[in-house]
């Protein structure tokens, strides 16, 4: 082939070359923005107006020793709550607060306790989040923002309490209160919509009418006067892999 | 007579070229309905779980992402260290390193919760994210990397090729270091959180991508029966065992650091002396094929000049590669946190067991496809574009090489063409 007839077919494939680039850009640009923008028709996110206030900070203290092993109470009472019904499938169904037994490797003690979000003041999840959909209220409470998270599951990674479930599979039937979606990573959101309203979270609530008694005591770690400052400013208490630094909402005793 | 440097495309028209490509296309459509029935259904269909979040989707993607940033290297050689050699080497380098990082990032994509939200993904920033550091970070090196391949390939801005290509290098050294970032920042998890992840991910993407870019040079030449000489086979066969070498170091001495330090004698256990599939995988994948082996290979004398034997190093390098992309990715999410530290832990979400992953065909399926997608582009590429020199023998990588027989290279394709 001459030097000529390769020009030719270099216009021929100059041509090609074009309209495949062309194309191919116009492509890609509509695949990335059509979702979205059908997506923002549908759902109109609008970020809710919450009188929300930094001089508070909502925290649990819970008490281990009037946490009995077989109480199931505060579990039943969340999964209620927020709806959250499970598929029969340990591994992936949602648990936004669940029973963990402790046994000192050296002396065998058993200790039973509520394990849930710590709402940590520092918190790894919100550090990580690609989006800014993991968030946290000025008054402490951690939450995920169900309009931006894109289910990347980063702070599924990020988190060191294993907080958080990601939503495996279709919801239906969801409590008006609490809205949750498939792809999306969800968490103990510490019943911000009871709270907002001037109530106590489910758990709490549940495990004060319990035969042992409140193990789970919830109220304003700001405030000096809330029973849980001043039981926190007289009794000794621990942090949940208190070395992390990550200053959590959440206290125990009786570990 | 001096030997002269021809790009042209290739011709793309045998019933191999589209043998191949009908090949990967199923393979595409197979990984876009695997993506389609996990989204549709909910990731409960994938081996993926609350205990392990990232699974086989992620070993694909980070090992594609790894890979493209070191599939450019050998166009940073050319470019900013000036070795000559390199120089037409650096359009394919460059087009296989976007290719491979759209690959990585689709199956990544895909794999999100909420894969409809990308444009959100792309209009949210939180900037304390490591995460979106990397969506900045990917989307600039795919532009960068662009405007280098047109520097390198139209003539009259060869001259910027040098900049670019140095702006293009430090970008790509960046883009590793924020890959291994994710995993290096993770404080929660016993494997992770150490520094030594992020140059270790940057030897890892050296030595991945240069397989990967090995195998496609060499798969194209012999397809398109294009002369490639020995002189480039025997300097690609050593730079691979350098990076290998490399890897295998970076590797032991974040072994060894942990092995140092009490508290990470679980997770050493459990990946280096464990009974499960990691144990086995380090050893066998990483170590023994995906190093030892390659690296005799690649240094030892008996293997020289050899096509061949490079392409075998190469893919040896890439199996061992997957293997510690899952080791990694897998095995460290499997080893149970420190949730409670000198406590037994139990519960009815799995705390203090190892967790238990077996990837489903859906995410192998959506992986594999990723990879099909990346290696189509350049396929594709190399069909429309200029990317590859007519002929690669010795006189035309090599100066002080004899010019006659590159000459008749040149002329026996165009009489072939």
């Amino acid at each position: 082939m001459s030097e000529n007839d390769y020009r030719n077919k270099d216009n021929k494939f100059d041509e090609y070359r074009r309209s495949f680039l062309g194309k191919g850009a116009a492509l890609a640009g509509a695949a990335t923005l059509a979702p979205g923008v059908i997506l923002h028709t549908i759902a109109n996110a609008k970020p809710v107006d919450e009188p929300v206030t930094s001089k508070v900070r909502w925290g649990f203290l819970i008490d281990a020793n009037k946490c009995a092993d077989n109480c199931n109470a505060c579990v039943t009472a969340c999964n209620e709550e927020n709806g959250l019904t499970g598929f029969g499938r340990p591994k992936t169904d949602a648990q936004w607060i669940r029973k963990v037994t402790l046994r000192n490797k050296k002396t065998s003690h058993e200790i039973s306790l509520p394990m849930l979000c710590q709402h940590c003041a520092h918190p790894p999840c919100v550090d990580v989040c690609p989006t800014g959909a993991s968030f946290k209220r000025v008054d402490g409470i951690v939450l995920v923002d169900k309009h931006i998270c894109i289910g990347c599951r980063y702070c599924m990674m990020a988190c060191p309490y294993k907080a958080r479930s990601f939503i495996h599979e279709t919801i239906t039937d969801q409590v008006p209160d609490v809205p949750r979606g498939k792809g999306t990573v969800e968490s103990c959101t510490l019943c911000v919509h009871r709270v907002d309203r001037g109530e106590i979270p489910a758990c709490a609530e549940a495990c004060a009418k319990t035969e042992e008694g409140p193990a789970i005591l919830f109220g304003d770690l700001n405030n000096p006067d809330s029973e849980i400052s001043r039981r926190l400013a007289s009794e000794s208490s621990t942090q949940v892999r208190a070395d992390f630094n990550l200053d959590p909402g959440v206290r125990y005793q009786g570990i | 007579m001096k030997s002269i440097l021809h790009y042209r495309e290739i011709p793309g028209n045998s019933v191999g070229y589209y043998a191949v490509l009908a090949l990967l296309g199923i393979l595409i459509v197979l990984g876009l309905s695997a993506a389609y029935y996990m989204e549709h259904q909910g990731h409960h269909v994938t081996g993926m779980t609350n205990q392990i979040v990232w699974g086989m989707p992620h070993v694909f993607a980070v090992f594609l992402i790894v890979a493209a940033s070191g599939a450019l290297n050998v166009a940073s050689i050319s470019s900013v260290f000036n070795k000559k050699m390199y120089k037409p080497l650096s359009p394919l380098s460059g087009l296989l390193a976007i290719a491979l990082l759209v690959g990585g990032l689709c199956i990544l994509v895909l794999d999100l919760g909420r894969p409809d939200r990308l444009i959100v993904a792309m209009t949210y920033y939180n900037f304390k994210s490591i995460f979106a550091w990397n969506i900045i970070l990917y989307n600039g090196f795919l532009a960068i990397v662009a405007v280098y391949l047109w520097m390198l390939m139209e003539k009259r801005f060869n001259k910027y090729s040098k900049t670019v290509g140095t702006f293009a290098f430090i970008w790509r050294l960046v883009l590793t270091t924020g890959t291994g970032s994710i995993f290096g920042f993770l404080v929660a998890r016993q494997a992770y959180d150490a520094a030594i992840m992020a140059p270790t991910f940057i030897l890892m993407s050296f030595s991945f991508g240069l397989a990967i870019f090995n195998i496609v040079l060499i798969g194209i030449y012999r397809g398109t029966e294009r002369p490639l000489g020995d002189t480039i086979v025997e300097r690609l066969r050593k730079l691979q065992g350098i990076f290998v070498a490399a890897v295998l170091f970076f590797v032991t001495i974040y072994h060894l650091t942990n092995l140092y330090a009490t508290e990470h004698h679980g997770i050493e256990k459990f990946i280096l002396d464990g009974n499960n599939v990691y144990t086995g995988l380090f050893w066998l994948g990483f170590v023994l094929i995906g190093s030892v082996i390659p690296l005799m290979i690649c240094l030892l004398k008996g293997f020289k000049n050899s096509a061949r034997w490079l392409v075998t190093a190469s893919l040896m390098v890439i199996a061992g590669g997957m293997a510690q992309m899952y080791v990694i990715i897998i095995g460290g999410q499997a080893y149970p946190m420190e949730l409670f530290p000198g406590y037994e832990v139990s519960s009815s979400f799995f705390d203090g067991v190892v967790a238990s992953y077996t990837p489903s065909i859906y995410e192998i399926g959506l992986g594999v496809g990723g990879f099909a997608f990346a290696i189509a582009m350049v396929l594709a590429g190399v069909k429309i574009l200029r990317f590859l020199p007519l002929s690669l023998e010795n006189s035309i990588v090599d100066p002080h090489h004899r010019a006659e027989e590159s000459e008749e290279a040149v002329a026996g394709e165009q009489a072939r063409a």
